[in-house]
């Protein structure tokens, strides 16, 4: 019994001693800290997305806080409210944060497309795209094996039944994790209100594209012909939308209805279980 | 003089702690994908032993013994290298953020590593003096860190080769450590 009490003894006069110690150099080696990094970091989603540029949200907290020259407004899937915040407890001038958001730029799914060859291997993007580029016959669609659903840590992205992946409108923050993790660049962060998107990514001639893909698009430039605004532009065989201007002066949607392949459709946050391509 | 060098020779390479005796297993083959991160443990680990084992031994000595409870050698060594870890992150932190910035992660994790209790607990056992103890514990830590920066070399090369898809990731740097504890194993009989 005595034994039993000389331990129990010895052992909280140990802890107590090394408790003692310990809160002792906690307070003389305390590290002075601004406060307001903490405050700052607790407002950031810490979805830990690097979308602004530093290693997590800790560390954007504390560059923001500490570094002038920091923009309040890096933290992308903090959106418009965030940003503001940010700037409010930082003094900085709060600054327009442009919503973003991911577009698949291919409506053509892997199990409908044309292939060079059946992709056997491991289920990763980056692994098919090392054999020739992927499977599909078009170099420049989605190879379907899932990539950026991995990438992403909101939750914002399932692949549909057929093989395509969708971005659910809910959950995506603009981070732009999904656009890193695509090997083939297919996904383009656009403004969620844009009025039209070209769902194509083929940077291929006319002939070549038609030959590929049916709904793809093949350059032909009759939309930038039609916009009064010239906010669709040819680049490199495919019309590039500058949704900016679409959304600064368009009033009706004229790009549409001469399309050939029918690439250019109005764009609105497209729902789950969004069709399948024609 | 010489019996302090091979004391400490013999830490290093013929009684390793890792690659002999199978200490510190979790860190070595957790931290020891990238040269840097593996660098930057070896001598975290090194630092935090050595100088527990001045502290352990002290204890053991002035405390443990007199009053006759070394039968709680464990406990208390496990009590104060935790303690002692923990202030070694807060004056780091404060005087060297530098310092910190690459070890800190590391010294947290090594708090109740086996390898850092070991080396003290094997030290009170063999009877060292104050001096010895250094050595020794000084020698284990670098030792350790050479096996753990030999392994993160071997894995970063390892990362280009075509390895089985069986054996890929932890399979096959356990294979690898196996040879290097075999190598190791050479040095055995150096030192009588």
């Amino acid at each position: 019994m005595s034994a039993i009490l000389t331990i129990t003894v010895i052992m909280a006069g140990v802890g107590l001693f090394f408790g003692l110690v310990l809160a002792a150099a906690n307070k003389k080696f305390a590290v002075e800290m601004n406060p307001l990094i903490h405050i700052v970091e607790d407002i950031l989603p810490k979805g830990q997305c690097g979308a602004c540029g530093f290693a997590g949200c800790a560390a954007y907290a504390e560059a923001v806080v500490l570094d002038p020259k920091v923009e309040p407004n890096l933290c992308i899937p903090g959106k418009k409210i965030i940003a503001d915040e940010v700037a409010r407890l930082t003094g900085k001038a709060a600054a327009e944060i442009e919503p973003r958001f991911a577009f698949v730029k291919c409506a053509e799914p892997i199990t409908t497309a044309k292939k060079k060859y059946v992709y056997d291997g491991i289920s990763d993007c980056a692994a098919a795209f090392i054999l020739q580029n992927g499977p599909k016959v078009c170099e420049y669609g989605c190879i379907g094996l899932g990539n950026c659903v991995r990438a992403c840590v909101f939750d914002a992205m399932v692949m549909n039944d057929q093989g395509l992946p969708v971005v659910n409108k809910d959950n995506c923050t603009g981070c732009g994790a999904c656009a890193t993790a695509c090997p083939k660049g297919v996904i383009a962060m656009i403004n969620p209100d844009a009025p039209v998107a070209i769902y194509c990514n083929s940077n291929e001639k006319g002939a070549q594209v038609r030959k590929n893909c049916k709904i793809a698009c093949i350059g032909c430039g009759i939309c930038a012909k039609q916009c009064p605004y010239d906010a669709i532009k040819m680049v490199n065989n495919l019309a590039v939308v500058d949704s900016s201007i679409c959304l600064e002066k368009c009033t009706e949607i004229v790009c549409l209805a001469k399309c050939p392949t029918n690439a250019i459709k109005t764009y609105k946050v497209p729902p789950l279980e969004m069709t399948q391509a024609v | 003089m010489s019996e302090y060098l091979l004391l400490f020779m013999g830490a290093v390479v013929i009684n390793n702690f890792v690659l002999t005796r199978f200490l510190g297993l979790c860190i070595f083959f957790g931290v020891s994908k990238n040269y840097d991160a593996s660098a930057g443990m070896g001598m975290a680990v090194t630092a935090v032993i050595t100088i527990s084992s001045v502290f352990a031994w002290l204890a053991y000595n002035y405390i443990l013994v007199p009053l006759n409870v070394t039968f709680l050698t464990t406990i208390v060594f496990v009590l104060l290298i935790a303690s002692f870890v923990q202030m070694l992150e807060m004056i780091v932190k404060k005087y060297t953020p530098n310092l910190h910035k690459m070890w800190g992660i590391y010294l947290l994790l090594i708090a109740t590593n086996c390898v850092v209790l070991g080396v003290p607990l094997l030290n009170v056992e063999s009877g060292f003096n104050l001096a010895k103890s250094v050595v020794n514990a000084f020698g284990s830590g670098v030792g350790f860190a050479l096996a753990i920066v030999l392994m993160a070399s071997c894995r970063e090369k390892l990362r280009l080769a075509n390895v089985p898809k069986s054996l890929d990731g932890l399979g096959v740097a356990f294979i690898i450590a196996g040879c290097l504890a075999l190598s190791f194993l050479g040095f055995s009989g150096m030192i009588k």
